[in-house]
This record gives structure tokens, C-alpha cells and sequence, in this order.
């Protein structure tokens, strides 16, 4: 655990446990919802966005990014609403029907268009490139005091440690509202909260989540990510704080594990290459929802026969 | 004439199957595969557990790495299609028996299972794509061409295997048709009559599952599931009968596959699924504006004839109550008809059809407070005739009330 580990482990680490973080958050009111599969359509949705901000500003720059992933989603949650209400068509489908179209047509824009000098490419945005995001000018320990070396980390650290604060902030500030509304719309209308504007908030609040994290791990730990780890507190748990609690712990536990067992997990068995980070992190997250499934305490639906 | 040479000209031979063997092969596997996925997806679609492809598609990739593995530890050739097919079914299988296994046990809904089954897997096969880098360092697998789909030089067994696998789906899926319909719309009674829905359902997630197979190499895992969703969807909006839905699906599809395939012949450097997906979403994009009942030009026309007779109605109405109009479009719709001159003094005709309105009015009056219960008199929406909700003798019996009630009134006024 010396200078190597902070120069090339560290930052990796922390961005994988603060994205895992704050896309598990909001996630554990996905699941209740079930709207569990609206990570996975803004996951999708996030690459035509970033595509087309790319080529209108002709740079990686964050800020055009987010605004373009923004966009994107936004579109995309019109669309849907659009295609239900015009063709009364279910959500899942109409949901699977925009995703995958705007997918196609950001991925067909990315090789059409000359992206050669930027690292924007399919694979870089379904795996992510959590294993590049070292921090060069780290020599040890110390350099957490540097402010020198602190100018050089990478910027995808402060921006997601920044959205991770907001999700929190603003999941402890409207709690009460956001839980009553889960668990009971109709009660919670009659109390005159806006029910569809908390809605249409947590979709939102999903979505930054969900950008901020592409930007830095990919969409398959943000889809993972979503729901493993709230999905794993559901089983240990029958009250929102301990659920909202416990999938923090997932999250954080599977990015560190993940992370560690891709990068060191090779060099044990023998062999001289890590593997993919995101990968495992979704992975390990699998592999405790299954325990979970097969173990935890709560796992089985009220009144359903143990046998 | 389009240009020799030019990408239209190359679109338009790859479309008339003369870019080549290989090319017009892709083509009709392509085809094919749409077929059987847009006529497969409409049970999913109709079982409203469309996404559960969305699962089935991303769990093949370990599948497929598993498979590269194993037949290099063989010493095989990875790439063997069938091999990875084989291998990417399996996973598949299992992923699919996970969801089920999550909803049926625990406490979790369906689409908690989907989205967990979909990334997990993924994720796992993505850990093997990375760990088949490694170990080719210098050669090529190839294998993220399964993520995206690609055609180009895709080799003669390969495209046999995948039209193979079209056409056998197709022939699952007219044996399946009856009890597959059956049990998408009324399980209930699918179970009554005797069948066994369990085992129904079972064959129609591994009919989805033989399709994305199929499809993988042509679309690509990411991708593979819009062709059994979107397809259904445009459909739906067509037809409101199932047969036809599963028709039209299976045409919107399997053009959809031979039109993308075609155009990726034309511009090799563009991965195929994407481009088959995007024909598919202008198809559905065609019939959300145009389908006859539940298309928006359908609804936009009737909500603007349900207008203009709602303005002729209320005009009608104050023409015979000697009430002056302001509202422009009521004026247009008189004028046009000739119920009123340009100077808004209404005609022959218009004092015609204005006495008759407020004769339907007051005789609908009567009716309502006469027959309070009546759900028929709930009819009344201000455009429908009386003539059309009740019977004759029953006007009849409204307008002797009419008659007394005005009787009455000049009475008491004399």
C-alpha cells in the first residue's frame, strides 16, 4: 500500500465507490417503484447525447457532455410519454422501442463522424475506462496534502464526488415526500404533494447519476449499479432507511472489490493482464444479489411459504 | 439513372441482391431473422414482458467467451460460429431461467430481476472479453463484433447458419401460433381449457431466445432486442387483431432486415445492427403518423371533424335562439354550408336546420328529466340526434309532453 497504490489505484477506487453510490441511491426508489429499468434506458439514451454535444462542440469538455446527456434524456422521456399516450402502447415497450433507436442512431453517428482524435468509441462507452483515471503526479500518501499534486487529479473525481453530495443532499432534503410517494401515491396526492413532479424529479435526479458515471465507468456499472445493490438491501430489510443504508454498503463494498479483484485478481492466478474493472464491479454486485437471493433474512415475499 | 459506383447505386444492387453472393445471403438471412423476431416479439409484446429480451440479448455475451474458451482450449477454432452460437444460448438460458428463478422466489419484481440479469451478465462478459484479449494478444477474436453486429466478411457457413435459424423459427412459430395467442391474452382460461401455460410460456421465451441467437451476429447483442420490440409495436398500432399483428410485425421486421442489410452492404464501414434498428424505428415512426385508428393523423383528423360539428351544433343553436355569433370558426362552418349569408343572417336552409337543432335540444331535455335513470339519456353529448338513441314511439311520447308543456305556457301567459 505505498506510492503505487495512490498514484495508480486510489482514484480509480474512489470514483468507482462514488459512482456505484450515487447511482445506487436513487435506484433503491427505482426498484420500489418498478421503474428498475429506466437506468438501463438512460444508459442508453446518455451515448446519442454525448455524440451530438461532441460534435457541435468538436470537444470532450464536460459541461457540452452533461448538457448533451441531459438533452438526450430529456428527449427521450418526451418520447416515451409521446409514443404511450398517442399509440397506447405499454411503458416497457414504448420504453424499449425509443432506447434502442436513439442508441442506434448515436452509435451510428459516432462511426460516421471522425472521432479518432478523442477517446470517444461504443466500447469506451459501454465498458468506461475506470483503469486509466490514474493520478500521474501522486508520489505516496502524502500527496493527499499536496496541493500541487492535487491540482492533477482527474477531473472525473470532483465531478462525481460532486454529484454524489447533490443525490444525497437532495435525497435527505425531500425524504419524507419521496417516500411517501413511493410507497403510497394516492395517499400521498390527497396530502397535496406533487406526486408526478417527484417523479419526474427522480427520474431526473437518475439521470445526472447516471451521466456523471457514464463519464467515468461506463454504462454497465451504471445500469448495475441501479439495481443490484438496492435490490440486494431490499432482501436484508423491510424499512426504506436500513434498504437506502445497506445498498450503500453494497455499492461501495462491490466497486472496491470489483476494482481490486480485476486489477490484483489476475496477478494471482498468474497472469500479467488485468481485466475489465467495470466488469467485475458488475459482477461482484451479481454475485452479492445472488447470495442475497439465496440467504438474506427478508427475501421472500409476505406470506410466501419458506418451502 | 443513380451514378455507378455511388453509395445508391451499391444500396440499390445490394437491394435487388446482386452485391454479391455473400451480400444477397446476408440479406435474406437478415430478412428472415426479422421476420421470426417481429412475429415472435408480438406474444412478448402482447405478454407485456417485452424487456425480458432485453435480458435474454445482453446474457449471451459470457456465453460467447465461454465459448471462444473453451474451443481454443480444445484446440478448435474460437471463432466458429456455431460454437459461440451454442455457447451464447446456453448463457442466455440460463440468464433467463435466473429472471424467473428471482420473480418466482424472492421478493423482487420482474423488472428488478431483468435489469439485475441484464447488467450482471454483461458485466461477467465483458470480464471474459477482456480476459480473450489477453490471451490472443496479436490476433484477432473478433468477438466484439457480437456486441454491434457485423456483416462485413461474414463467411458463407455463417450467413447459412443464421437463415437457418430464421426459417426454423418461423416454422416454431406458425406450430405455436393458437396456444401462443391464447395465453398472451387470457392465461386464466389457456389454463381452463387445459393447457399448460408453464410450459406455453416456456416455448415462447426460448422461440425470443432462438432469435436473438440467430441475430446476434447481424445486430449485435446490445441491439438484437429492438427487433423484437419495435417491430410489434408499430404493428399494434395497424391492427387490433392478433393475427394480423403478428403478420404485419413479422413484414415490418423482416423488411426492416433486408432494407438494413442491404444499406450496410452499400457502406461497409457502418456496423449493421444500428442501421436495421433504424429502419425498423422509421417503419414504426411511419405507422405511428399514418396507422388508420390509432395513428396521430387518424386522431387529428377526427378530433377536427368532432370540432366542426360541435361548432356547426352550438351555431345551429344560436341561430334559432336569435343569438348573435362571435366565434370565427363557428361563422366558417355555417357559411360554408350555406346556413348563413355573408352578412350572418341565417338562410332558408340555416333557419331549417336551427329549428331542428333546438327541437333535438328540448326534446333531449324532456328525455333526461323524464328518464332520469336511463342510461340512454346519459347519451346526450350535444351532437348525437335523439333519433339515434331512442325509438319513435318514445319521441312521439316526448313531444305530447313538448306540446302540453307549451300548451300550459300559453295559458298562464293569456
Amino acid at each position: 500500500m505505498g506510492a503505487d497504490f495512490v498514484q495508480l489505484s486510489l482514484t480509480p477506487i474512489l470514483i468507482g465507490v462514488l459512482a456505484a453510490i450515487a447511482c445506487a441511491l436513487p435506484g433503491n426508489f427505482l426498484i420500489l417503484r418498478r421503474q428498475a429499468l429506466i437506468g438501463d434506458a438512460i444508459s442508453h439514451v446518455v451515448l446519442p447525447g454525448i455524440v451530438v454535444a461532441f460534435l457541435v462542440t468538436g470537444s470532450l469538455a464536460s459541461l457540452p457532455m452533461l448538457l448533451g446527456a441531459a438533452g438526450a434524456s430529456l428527449i427521450a422521456v418526451l418520447l416515451i410519454e409521446t409514443i404511450r399516450r398517442l399509440g397506447r402502447i405499454e411503458p416497457g415497450a414504448a420504453m424499449g422501442v425509443v432506447f434502442t433507436a436513439m442508441f442506434a442512431g448515436g452509435v451510428l453517428l459516432l462511426e460516421q463522424s471522425d472521432t479518432s482524435g478523442v477517446h470517444l468509441d461504443v466500447e469506451h462507452a459501454l465498458m468506461g475506462n475506470l483503469e486509466s483515471l490514474i493520478w500521474f503526479d501522486a508520489t505516496g500518501w502524502s500527496s493527499l496534502l499536496d496541493p500541487v499534486a492535487l491540482a492533477s487529479l482527474p477531473p472525473e473525481l470532483p465531478r462525481i464526488a460532486l454529484v454524489a453530495a447533490l443525490i444525497t443532499v437532495l435525497m435527505l432534503v425531500f425524504w419524507r415526500p419521496l417516500k411517501l410517494s413511493t410507497f403510497d401515491e394516492g395517499f400521498a396526492a390527497t396530502l397535496g404533494l406533487p406526486v408526478r413532479l417527484i417523479g419526474l424529479a427522480l427520474v431526473a435526479a437518475s439521470a445526472v447519476a447516471a451521466v456523471a458515471a457514464f463519464d467515468a465507468v461506463g454504462s454497465i456499472i451504471v445500469i448495475a449499479m441501479f439495481i443490484c445493490p438496492p435490490a440486494t438491501a431490499r432482501l436484508m430489510t423491510e424499512r426504506l432507511e436500513h434498504q437506502v443504508a445497506w445498498s450503500t454498503g453494497f455499492a461501495a463494498l462491490s466497486a472496491v472489490l470489483g476494482y481490486v479483484l480485476a486489477g490484483y485478481g489476475p496477478l494471482w492466478l498468474g497472469s500479467a493482464h488485468a481485466v475489465s474493472a467495470a466488469g467485475m464491479i458488475a459482477t461482484v454486485s451479481g454475485l452479492m444479489l445472488a447470495a442475497a437471493c439465496l440467504a438474506a433474512p427478508h427475501r421472500r415475499r409476505i406470506g410466501q411459504p419458506s418451502a | 439513372m443513380p451514378v455507378p459506383g455511388s453509395p445508391i447505386e451499391a444500396f440499390l444492387s445490394a437491394l435487388l441482391l446482386q452485391a454479391g453472393y455473400n451480400a444477397g445471403l446476408v440479406a435474406i438471412g437478415a430478412s428472415l431473422l426479422g421476420i421470426a423476431a417481429g412475429a415472435g416479439g408480438t406474444f412478448l409484446f402482447l405478454r407485456k414482458r417485452a424487456l425480458l429480451s432485453d435480458a435474454i440479448a445482453h446474457a449471451t455475451l459470457p456465453g460467447v467467451g465461454i465459448a471462444f474458451l473453451v474451443m481454443v482450449a480444445f484446440g478448435l477454432d474460437g471463432r466458429s460460429l456455431v460454437g459461440l452460437l451454442a455457447g451464447s444460448a446456453l448463457s442466455a438460458g440460463l440468464g433467463l431461467l435466473c429472471v424467473e428463478w428471482i420473480t418466482r422466489h424472492t421478493r423482487l419484481a420482474e423488472d428488478t430481476a431483468i435489469g439485475a440479469v441484464l447488467s450482471v451478465f454483461f458485466g461477467f462478459g465483458i470480464v471474459l472479453l477482456t480476459v480473450i484479449q489477453t490471451l490472443s494478444q496479436g490476433r484477432q477474436a473478433g468477438l466484439e463484433g457480437f456486441l454491434l453486429g457485423s456483416t462485413a466478411g461474414m463467411l458463407y457457413q455463417d450467413a447459412v447458419v443464421i437463415a437457418l435459424g430464421g426459417v426454423l423459427a418461423v416454422l416454431a412459430l406458425v406450430a405455436l401460433r393458437r396456444p401462443m395467442t391464447l395465453v398472451s391474452f387470457d392465461p386464466g382460461f389457456a389454463a381452463a381449457l387445459g393447457l399448460n401455460t408453464r410450459r406455453i410460456d416456456l416455448a415462447m421465451m426460448l422461440l425470443v431466445l432462438a432469435v436473438t441467437v440467430a441475430g446476434l451476429k447481424i445486430v449485435g447483442l446490445v441491439l438484437v432486442v429492438a427487433l423484437l420490440i419495435v417491430p410489434p409495436v408499430a404493428a399494434r398500432l395497424w391492427s387490433e387483431r392478433t393475427d394480423h399483428v403478428v403478420l404485419i410485425a413479422g413484414a415490418i421486421g423482416g423488411l426492416s432486415g433486408y432494407v438494413g442489410a442491404a444499406m450496410s452492404a452499400a457502406a461497409p464501414g457502418l456496423p449493421t445492427g444500428p442501421i436495421i434498428v433504424l429502419v425498423a424505428f422509421s417503419l414504426f415512426l411511419v405507422s405511428l403518423l399514418l396507422a388508420p385508428a390509432r395513428g396521430v393523423l387518424a386522431a387529428a383528423l377526427r378530433h377536427r371533424r368532432f370540432q366542426l360539428r360541435l361548432h356547426r351544433r352550438q351555431g345551429l343553436l344560436s341561430l334559432a335562439r336569435g343569438e348573435p355569433i362571435f366565434d370565427p370558426l363557428t361563422l366558417k362552418v355555417l357559411r360554408r354550408e350555406g346556413l348563413i349569408r355573408p352578412d350572418r343572417v341565417p338562410t332558408e336552409a340555416g333557419r331549417l336546420e336551427a329549428t331542428r337543432a333546438l327541437l333535438d335540444e328540448r326534446r333531449f331535455e324532456v328525455a333526461r328529466r323524464i328518464h332520469r335513470d336511463d342510461p340512454l339519456s346519459h347519451r346526450y353529448d350535444g351532437l348525437t340526434p335523439i333519433a339515434a338513441v331512442m325509438t319513435g314511439d318514445e319521441i312521439a311520447e316526448i313531444d305530447r309532453l313538448l306540446a302540453d308543456a307549451a300548451a300550459r305556457h300559453r295559458r298562464e301567459d293569456a
